[in-house]
């Protein structure tokens, strides 16, 4: 698999925060000291008058941004998601959702594939923190190609949205030239009949992988790729659903409150089925290599292949 | 407006305050009567804003980081035009658009707020965006002195002195009590000017019910180029009703029936005052 591109999200969130500059002259780009890490710096390199470093002071940081979208501008907030969703909350909450500002979150180095920082550092609980928030829009792109549309549509879009990005590169999946991203639409990458995999983020790429093994088995698996994780496209749940009978979910994140939860709350009400929710069991992470991490924590594609095994 | 007219003003919206509240069975009349000339001031003299058009975009923003004293805000408001007077009594209750803490949906309200260290922080932003935008609005914010000692309010004094915000004038309502007593015995922010100083504002320290101190204290604001104000302006918790004056009870209760009647009575004696004061 050496010839496969592979590329970071939060490279293609920097990326496309400079690219999109022009197209969007109301663009501005916050970030609390962690502009080389967060890749906004991209951003300031080309625009730096339009780059605001906020200091160590996320939560102030969210206030400014709210306060920014109120005189015109679209602010793009940036820091890791430990401290973009986590500490400052509540300042997303009600600075930011409770006005239903027009208010853009990047939040990068999501998950455990923070690696070597280890559980301070590795937020498994950023999406069922966002998801609650009425009226917030919450994505995570599983490649480049998403995740740069991720932040064109969220430009375009009016209102709180908050986009989830890593730092470990991951290979490009969306290169394909009928591509299209809409907010709140999922992608069925791979189609089959046995059991529904429903996988976000990185794990898109592991979910392909176990697809592969498990066809390798006599197994036909379908594999839909989900990058907003709310509102979440619930037709295509349901349909791939109803075709396989059986659906597993995978997620850099706690099974608490991200996309297997949400995933729960369609099917449960509206096509109960039998689901197995693949993530972060309810413990902290650890310090490791990205690798390393995820194959303990049972999401690389031999993981997720030997749980969808055990699940049908 | 002369300081007559700003009085008698206040009066009315101390009225407003008490009014709504005693409607409302609950809220915050103590923070919102200290508060009541600042208020007034900053709708009837100093910000350049219109009743007509709540919205219009050069108008000067006022953000309520001590949000909980919504019932000052909204008389301010509904005297200045921007709802009718009538609507204050449906504060805080089912289906009213006076929600318990500033919404931005009210006619004249630039920001929700509410949760104590918040309100500054978004103050700065928009102070900031006229700032990226060239344009020459100014932005208002009022804070409680126990609010202070939120961390954020710090963070965003900070940032808003580097960024050399001239058009943002911080207002440190100095009552002195917080729901658990003296801010001095709960956890002291003093000396707060000393702070601000030392986060490079410019400060100005004024009694905050004498119109006089208030309105030297905003045009001086208005003179400060290269860095942000603050004004800190030492009130009188309850201001203007006798028995709730200097009594942190009255910082979250609602007057009952005979409170009330009381109260307006009180506030009745004072517009008399000034009645007699105009005739001289």
């Amino acid at each position: 698999m050496a010839d496969v591109k592979k590329i970071a999200t939060r490279e293609s969130y920097g990326n496309a925060l400079k690219d999109l500059a022009e197209e969007f002259p109301n663009l501005v780009v916050l970030d609390a000291d962690l502009a080389a890490a967060t890749k906004t710096g991209i951003f300031k390199k080309a625009y730096p008058d339009r780059h605001i470093d906020c200091g160590i002071a996320e939560c102030n940081m969210m206030g400014i941004a709210a306060g920014l979208s109120l005189t015109g501008k679209i602010p793009f907030v940036s820091s890791f998601a430990m401290f973009a969703a986590g500490r400052a909350y509540e300042q997303v909450r009600n600075s930011i959702g409770y006005p239903h500002l027009n208010v853009k979150i990047g939040a990068t180095h999501a998950g455990i594939t923070v690696g070597e920082d280890g559980a301070t550092h590795q937020c498994n609980e950023d999406l069922a923190l966002m998801r609650t928030i009425p009226g917030m829009v919450v994505m995570c792109p599983a490649d480049d190609v998403e995740a740069r549309a991720a932040v064109r549509a969220a430009l375009e879009y009016e209102g709180p949205v908050y986009i989830r990005f890593g730092r470990a590169a991951v290979p490009v999946i969306n290169d394909k030239p009928d591509y299209k991203f809409e907010i709140g639409k999922g992608t069925v990458v791979r189609e089959g009949k046995d059991v529904t995999i429903i996988a976000t983020g990185i794990c898109v790429d592991s979910a392909l992988g176990a697809a592969e093994k498990l066809a390798a088995d006599g197994i036909d698996a379908e594999v839909v790729s989900i990058c907003t994780i709310k509102p979440l496209d619930e037709e295509l749940v349901i349909a791939s659903a109803k075709k396989t009978g059986k659906v597993v979910t995978v997620e850099e994140h706690s099974v608490i409150g991200g996309l297997g939860s949400a995933v729960c709350d369609c099917l449960s009400e509206k096509l109960p089925t039998p689901v197995k929710k693949l993530g972060m069991k309810d413990v902290f992470g650890e310090s490791g290599s990205a690798g390393a991490l995820v194959a303990k924590y049972g999401l690389d594609a031999e993981g997720v292949y030997k749980s969808v095994k055990e699940f049908i | 407006m002369n300081n007559l007219e700003l009085q008698k003003q206040a009066n009315e919206v101390r009225k407003g305050i008490v009014t709504a509240v005693h409607s409302a069975k609950a809220g915050h009349p103590g923070g919102s009567l200290s508060a009541a000339d600042i208020f007034t001031y900053l709708y009837f003299e100093e910000m350049n804003i219109d009743p007509a058009d709540p919205d219009k975009e050069d108008r000067d923003r006022f953000v309520l980081s001590k949000g909980h004293t919504a019932p000052g805000l909204y008389s301010a408001l509904a005297h200045r035009g921007f709802f009718p007077v009538e609507d204050l009594t449906t504060l805080r209750k089912l289906g009213s658009y006076l929600q318990g803490h500033p919404c931005i949906h009210i006619p004249g309200v630039d920001m929700s707020s509410g949760s104590l260290g918040q309100g500054i922080s978004a103050a700065v932003g928009m102070a900031l965006g006229a700032k990226l935008s060239g344009k020459d609005f100014r932005v208002y914010t009022l804070l409680g002195d126990g609010e202070i000692q939120e961390g954020q309010v710090w963070e965003a004094a900070m940032f808003a002195a580097h960024r050399k915000l001239d058009n943002l004038v911080v207002i440190v309502d100095n009552n002195n009590l917080q729901i658990d007593g003296a801010i001095s015995d709960v956890c002291s922010p003093y000396p707060i000017d000393k702070k601000f100083e030392a986060f490079n504002f410019h400060v100005i320290n004024v009694d905050a019910h004498d119109f006089d101190a208030l309105r030297a204290a905003f045009a001086e604001a208005r003179a400060t180029k290269g860095q942000p104000t603050c004004i800190v302006a030492k009130s009188v918790k309850g201001k203007g009703v006798s028995f709730m004056e200097n009594n942190v009870a009255w910082h979250g209760t609602a007057p009952n029936d005979e409170q009330y009647a009381q109260a307006m009575a009180d506030l009745e004696k004072i517009g008399e005052e000034l009645e007699k004061a105009g005739d001289k």
